[in-house]
């Protein structure tokens, strides 16, 4: 027999896998099937961008709008995937609690930059308690943090709703007119940011041949690139991983595992929080009741589609999301013109793709764990038949 | 150590454990399992079920003082080291980060002072120094900087221990089977690290099936049987054979009885036969497994645990991924299908009672009828010429009654929840199923684990009068020798994941023992 019949099968099938060197066809198989969402999206962009007629200048435009925008929301993921969480479909969390602190800084009329701020200021207590919430929840529902996080949407969405629309302006006090409903309580279905429009994008902002790069944006996205690096380098990332891949390991160890995992929620949700805001102030108004309804889903969306999986994303990953989900949602419509005629081709392209990428991802991850647990049963089998054959 | 004695909920595993080990001795323990030496070890190591199972009596005396180790950090902090059986290695991670996994050195910076401790960033070059520190003081050479998922076998288990090197105070290391899973080379290296650890002055407690071993390395050796020290020598004045006699040896006059009976079922035709069987089971993993079955008879099989013999039933069965060829009664049964397996009326008593064997929320009447319902349409009263099935309670009913009563279950009546019973009366239901079943051949796994005496014997009583009244070929998994052979024509030993020979019910236990240990993996 050969000679390692004495390892054990999941040892074994890594071995060989690394040992015998794959075929170059397999290989490329391999690799379609790790990366096959990225790539069915670079074929879509292939595909549509010639259709749609756009000018280089004016994609290049949108897409680094979009990405100044769309960023700091999705580096948000990246922790709580990073300690075993999943995608954390929890993120509307810190949306939400963003968007309250962005009625109050309106009310107080307080604009530009400080408005921005004091909006980000606000919103950490607030995130924070909701994160404190939500992680908690997920530690008693492991390994179901995502359909958790998933339903605490509709729940602390129904808390929003009540707060914004029945507390607001009559427990809470709101001064402006404005943005209350006629009826003298509540606020209105949209809150105005006019003043605060693009106010982060504007600043240091560099035109480039017409292209428009939001300097101050990419600066605060960087420094978030660099905390994440940094931070995956401290004590406390150190034990989100090792978390993150075997609770039980990390626990014997003396790894405060429950805390740990708070911790990790509490994080992304206040960093959903900052990114809720970066978003709106880009956007220059929003509607006070959905704003954050779709967010985490076209987030996760975005994530997915840069290739990441639920239980390994990088910061490459959100990048190229990001470049190819949006250029998907810019060529779309007017690709669809192209080929149907018909302009709402794009939008629903947009709503059935993401929820579309979201359900491929999970069961491409179910399917990659059945596969390596049935791995081990071929390769009891092979090295039997070798067996037979050297006796 | 000092007479220990420890018991669960009333039923004695340890009795009277006495040994001392001193500075740079390496000691090797060994038993049959269940003989009390994973018991022994969490004891010294604080594990939680002890204490939550009610402690135990007798003292550890460390360096003269007594101590109590509640948790099995305070056992790390008294310097005793542990590797058991199964990893615990974070898979992601490289060797160094697994040998200092939360015991990183750490670099202060401005966040931390702010945000607290764990903000910290580790100190990657006073890791890779430390990791290689305690790889060097085992004398094996491993890459530290390669993710444990891609390592050998070998590779992980010097990992496990080099993590235990790495802590300053180390002073006694249990090594739980750490051989069990390395090749040949392997293990050799090992030993060499063990013989390097106690040239340091390092303890060693050295826990393995694998006897030259332990009279390779070892300076003395404690052999338990049946929760007791039956023997405590010097190895240098003992031999294998000695050991195999002495950890197996009970009065090997009481199994004699049943062989007699048994020599016209010799020529009995082959009711089953399995060829090149492989079942990946983790933790008991089958390879090529061939053995046939006769037509009535009660096979045993037995083993050590971990060698492979709860997967064949199991893999037979459909409930793990098996490959190979079963014939059953001249058709050749699929693997992977439960279902099928049952409707060609073999049936499985599976050693998991309360996860795979039982509802537990159930009365006993549905744990009773409901495979039978489920795939032979038993206890149904078809209505609108079969269009709907209605459950017959009265059929049901009596046939739970007579296997209350023709099993002894004790309970409150047959509408009990079968949570509620105790494990051997749990164990009594779960026969009581399989047999409304009727099935032509009958696999038992582990049929008396976890259950007292007088139930066991029942149990047992059980199974034979049910391969003889209804000539029910009946298989019989069990670690328990004694059992087996009280009960079984033929014994099948499994070792290593393949039979390592098969002997009659009187065969000698050291025949036995031998085969038992033969390819011990």
């Amino acid at each position: 027999m050969s000679s390692n019949k004495n390892t054990p099968l999941g040892q074994r099938n890594l071995e060989s896998m690394h040992n015998y060197a794959t075929p170059l066809g397999r290989r490329i198989l391999e690799l379609v099937r790790n990366y096959a969402v990225p790539i069915m999206f670079i074929i879509i962009c292939a595909v549509c961008i010639p259709l749609s007629g756009f000018s280089t200048s004016y994609l290049l435009n949108e897409i680094i709008t979009r990405m100044g925008r769309n960023i700091f929301l999705i580096l948000s993921l990246l922790i709580p995937i990073m300690s075993g969480m999943g995608l954390n479909f929890g993120m509307t969390l810190g949306a939400m609690a963003g968007q309250i602190a962005l009625i109050f800084v309106t009310d107080w009329q307080i604009w530009g930059i400080p408005g921005v701020v004091l909006a980000m200021i606000l919103s950490v207590p607030l995130s924070a308690l909701l994160g404190l919430m939500c992680g908690k929840l997920m530690n008693m529902a492991k390994g179901r943090e995502m359909i958790l996080g998933y339903m605490m949407n509709y729940f602390v969405g129904g808390l929003y709703q009540l707060v914004v629309l029945y507390f607001m302006a009559s427990i809470i006090p709101i001064k402006h007119a404005s943005i209350r409903l006629p009826r003298g309580f509540g606020i209105r279905t949209t809150v105005n940011l006019t003043n605060m429009r693009q106010c982060l994008d504007n600043e240091l902002a560099i035109f480039y041949n017409g292209v428009k790069i939001p300097v101050l944006n990419f600066i605060i996205i960087a420094v978030l690139c660099l905390f994440i690096v940094w931070f995956r380098r401290t004590k406390l990332g150190q034990d989100m991983r090792a978390v993150g891949q075997d609770m039980d390991v990390a626990q014997a160890a003396g790894i405060n595992v429950d805390r740990t995992r708070i911790i990790s929620i509490i994080i992304s949700t206040v960093f959903a929080g900052f990114g809720q805001i970066i978003y709106l102030q880009n956007i220059g108004n929003f509607p006070t009741y959905t704003a954050h309804s779709q967010i985490g889903m076209f987030c996760i969306a975005a994530l997915l589609v840069g290739g990441a999986s639920v239980e390994k994303a990088s910061i490459g990953n959100v990048f190229l999301g990001v470049i190819l989900f949006h250029t998907m949602f810019i060529v779309a419509p007017k690709a669809g013109v192209a080929i149907t005629g018909d302009a709402m081709i794009g939008e629903y392209f947009r709503v059935f793709v993401s929820y579309g990428v979201i359900t491929m991802a999970l069961i491409m991850y179910e399917i990659k764990k059945r596969r390596a647990r049935s791995q081990g049963g071929e390769l009891l089998a092979l090295a039997q038949k070798e067996g037979g054959a050297a006796s | 150590m000092r007479s220990i004695k420890k018991d669960f909920f009333g039923n004695q595993v340890l009795t009277d454990i006495n040994f001392t080990l001193e500075a740079g001795q390496v000691l090797g323990l060994c038993g049959e399992n269940g003989a009390g030496k994973s018991t022994l070890m969490k004891i010294l190591f604080g594990m939680d079920v002890i204490r939550e199972t009610g402690g135990y009596e007798g003292d550890i005396i460390i360096n003269g003082e007594k101590v109590v180790f509640n948790t099995p950090f305070d056992a790390l902090k008294a310097g005793i080291g542990m590797v058991h059986q199964e990893f615990s290695l974070i898979p992601g991670f490289t060797a160094t980060e697994n040998i200092l996994l939360n015991r990183e050195p750490q670099k202060k910076n401005v966040i931390s002072q702010v945000f607290g401790e764990r903000l910290n960033t580790l100190d990657y070059k006073e890791m890779d120094r430390r990791a290689a520190a305690a790889i060097q003081k085992m004398g094996v050479e491993i890459d530290a900087k390669m993710v444990i998922s891609s390592m050998p076998v070998g590779h992980k288990q010097f990992t496990e221990i080099a993590r235990e090197l790495s802590k300053d105070q180390l002073k006694l290391l249990i090594l739980d089977e750490p051989t069990a899973v390395l090749t040949e080379k392997e293990a050799e290296a090992l030993l060499n690290s063990i013989r390097a650890m106690a040239a340091q002055g390092i303890s060693v407690i050295f826990i393995t099936h694998r006897l030259h071993e332990i009279l390779s390395v070892c300076d003395k050796v404690v052999v338990m049987r049946d929760g007791r020290v039956v023997r405590d020598v010097s190895t240098r004045e003992t031999s294998v054979d000695d050991i195999t006699r002495w950890m197996v040896g009970r009065d090997v006059q009481s199994a004699a009885s049943r062989a007699e009976i048994k020599d016209e079922k010799a020529d009995a035709k082959t009711v089953m036969s399995i060829k090149n069987l492989w079942v990946d089971m983790p933790g008991e993993t089958v390879r090529n497994v061939s053995l046939d079955m006769r037509q009535g008879e009660i096979l045993g099989i037995g083993g050590l645990a971990g060698q492979g013999k709860l997967g064949i039933p199991n893999g037979i069965m459909g409930l793990y991924e098996a490959g190979g060829t079963v014939v059953f009664d001249g058709q050749e049964i699929p693997l992977n299908n439960p279902r099928k397996c049952l409707d060609s009326s073999l049936a499985f008593v599976s050693e998991d009672r309360r996860e795979v064997g039982l509802l537990l929320d159930e009365t006993l009447e549905w744990n009773v009828a409901f495979p039978a319902m489920q795939i032979q349409n038993k206890f149904l009263k078809l209505l609108l010429g079969g269009l709907v099935k209605w459950r017959d309670e009265k059929a049901i009913h009596t046939v739970t009654q007579k296997y209350i009563d023709q099993l002894q279950i004790k309970c409150t009546s047959s509408k009990q929840r079968a949570k509620e019973l105790s494990g051997g009366n749990q164990q009594k239901v779960c026969l009581a199923k399989a047999f409304a079943l009727e099935p032509k051949f009958l696999f038992v796994s582990e049929p008396t684990r976890g259950i007292d005496v007088g139930a066991k014997a029942l149990v047992l009583d059980a199974l034979k009068q049910f391969n003889r009244e209804s000539g029910v070929t009946v298989v019989m998994i069990s670690s328990e020798l004694e059992e087996l052979r009280q009960t079984c024509d033929r014994i099948a030993i499994i070792s290593g994941g393949q039979v390592s020979g098969i002997l009659p019910a009187a065969a000698s236990s050291e025949e036995f023992g031998t085969l038992m240990i033969s390819k011990v993996v």
